[in-house]
């Protein structure tokens, strides 16, 4: 019995492959950019502090992901979001900016959630229209000036600060993976997503209300994305349009390497943060080497596309 | 007295979907321990049968009883609330999951004090569900994919029983198997009476029919055409009623 649940283990190689594609491509940097500081603890904590908000999001569509939905809105709701906190910073206290960055992220999400699980609109299209009118509204909402934060426990809290020594952010990023990977594994709404994701008739004829779980996914995923708003606005201090902007395509890239099925019923939260991790690593190695942005996106590209395509290769699939 | 009383009665079922006839005057007492099988050719109404038992289709007029009460199922949490589960054509099962998980799908077991789930409670009571029915599968912690189609058939019978007390509707169980699967499986079905189930069972073939029912009851164009005992008929007769041809 042990035996062959092993042997069923082992014949899941993809679904290790980002722990290798991980170690791989972190050795290839320790090795070739030894001398150009990628190994010393400040460049290492600093790619996991700036991994940070790209990993809150990506638990976030871990979750939708898995119940066969789809939300590429989130980087637009991390600008609304961290507009929103900055702005209510400025006249009001500390709870309540905290309040509105985390509930625009809900809000937007659970809009989403309403079109896609009640009026069952495809989430590809209702999150296409909504990141662009969110990143319309994250526009016009300061006419694209950038709103400074100056509540100093709030940067502390989420940006700059730290707790017995422990940089805020990596404690943030180490919650977030703790308990979203218990909720995702250990709990009935981990197991409904899992399974309306897997085979949404399954899960209906057994009781499970599919709508209810799509709807609680989608605004789950928004509210990740407030936090990483916030994250982003305490660490720049400072909250612009164009945060988020740039990591949709980094975090549904850290999401399926990590083992996560882009059409539901299976993910993987600490396959995620690895991703993420990867990401992230891949960015400041490229920098280090010193090559220009361009090159840095073309090599970038190609990489993904390597990862993505070794992670989702079905041998079995005409 | 009780032990002749059915465990469901449907009296006079009627339905009609925006005035198009599915089923007329239906009439079925099922017991426990009685395996019934509902024959017919494609769209005789046997779907339509199983669809008003489980509270799919409410009826348009007639009566249901289970155990001499009278109800009125609006969905099919209703219907399995009261202890009578349907194994679907489709088995109804999460591919990616573990057999445990799907056994208990959407009544996830829980442990306090935080409400997560109880995998080893739910491990070990599908591991003594598949031992009880005889159903061999290598480990409860296999995803359903990696299981053979009548292995998963086996699964999916045995979250019927393990959920149902009173009656469980089999729609079509053995299509997609094999000759030993379908032995395999025809067993395990056999072997529900002892369970003292009501099984209601829907199937094209007439073999098997024979070899698992006590009676037969026969559709055509949603007509009831007649119940007959298993031993007091033979195929021709079962045959010339499904096909109304002498």
């Amino acid at each position: 019995m042990e035996g062959s649940y092993l042997f069923s283990k082992r014949l899941n190689l993809q679904k290790n492959l980002i722990y290798f594609g991980f170690l791989g491509i972190f050795l290839f940097f320790a090795i070739t950019l030894y001398n150009d500081g990628f190994l010393t603890t400040r460049n290492l904590t600093n790619i996991v502090l700036q991994t940070a908000p790209a990993t809150i999001m990506a638990i976030g569509l871990v979750f939708v992901l898995s119940s066969g939905e789809i939300d590429l809105s989130f980087g637009s709701i991390v600008a609304v979001s961290a507009l929103t906190t900055a702005l209510v910073l400025q006249s009001a206290p500390l709870i309540m900016g905290i309040m509105a960055g985390l509930g625009a992220g809900l809000a937007i999400g659970f809009f989403n959630g309403i079109l896609v699980a009640y009026l069952r609109l495809p989430s590809f299209l209702v999150t296409l229209a909504t990141m662009g009118l969110f990143a319309g509204i994250a526009r016009s909402m300061t006419n694209l000036r950038s709103i400074p934060v100056l509540n100093d426990t709030f940067t502390g809290i989420f940006g700059s600060g730290k707790l017995f020594s422990i940089p805020s952010l990596v404690i943030w990023t180490i919650l977030a993976v703790l308990i979203g990977h218990i909720v995702y594994r250990h709990t009935r709404f981990g197991a409904h997503i899992l399974a309306v994701g897997d085979n949404a008739r399954a899960a209906q004829v057994s009781g499970i209300s599919v709508a209810r779980v799509r709807l609680y996914a989608l605004t789950l995923c928004g509210g990740l994305a407030g936090l990483a708003g916030m994250l982003y606005a305490g660490r720049l201090q400072a909250a612009k349009y164009t945060l988020g902007e740039s990591d949709l395509m980094t975090v549904i890239a850290a999401v399926i390497v990590g083992g996560t099925a882009l059409y539901g019923g299976k993910g993987s939260i600490i396959g995620a943060l690895f991703g993420s991790l990867m990401m992230g690593m891949l960015n400041n190695g490229l920098i280090l080497m010193g090559l220009d942005v361009s090159d840095q996106m073309i090599v970038r590209g190609v990489i993904i596309l390597l990862a993505v395509a070794l992670s989702l290769r079905n041998f079995n699939r005409i | 007295m009780t032990e002749f009383q059915p465990v469901l009665s449907l009296r006079g079922i009627h339905k009609a979907f925006d005035g198009l006839v599915a089923i007329q005057n239906f009439s079925l007492d099922l017991f426990s321990s009685k395996i019934v099988a509902l024959v017919g050719d494609n769209g005789a109404g046997k779907s339509t049968i199983i669809k008003v038992i489980s509270g799919i289709y409410p009826p348009t007029s007639g009566e249901i009883l289970l155990e001499g009460e009278m109800v009125n199922f609006s969905n099919a949490s209703s219907s399995r609330s009261r202890g009578i589960e349907v194994v679907h054509q489709d088995l109804a099962l999460v591919d990616e999951q573990p057999v445990y998980m799907n056994m208990f799908l959407g009544k996830e077991l829980t442990k306090t004090p935080f409400g997560l789930l109880d995998k080893a409670r739910m491990r070990q009571e599908s591991q003594n569900l598949v031992d009880g029915l005889d159903v061999r599968i290598p480990s409860t912690n296999l995803a359903i994919r990696n299981l053979s189609g009548g292995q998963r058939q086996g699964i999916a019978i045995a979250r019927a029983v393990h959920w149902a007390s009173k009656l469980i509707l089999l729609d079509e169980p053995t299509a997609a198997l094999g000759v030993a699967e379908t032995a395999k499986v025809e067993e395990l079905v056999s072997s529900l009476r002892e369970r003292k189930l009501a099984i209601l069972l829907i199937s094209h073939s007439l073999d098997q029919v024979f070899r698992l029912a006590d009676q037969i009851c026969v559709l055509r164009r949603g007509e009831q055409i007649g119940i007959r005992e298993t031993c007091k008929t033979n195929k021709n007769e079962i045959i010339s009623m499904i096909t109304g041809v002498d």
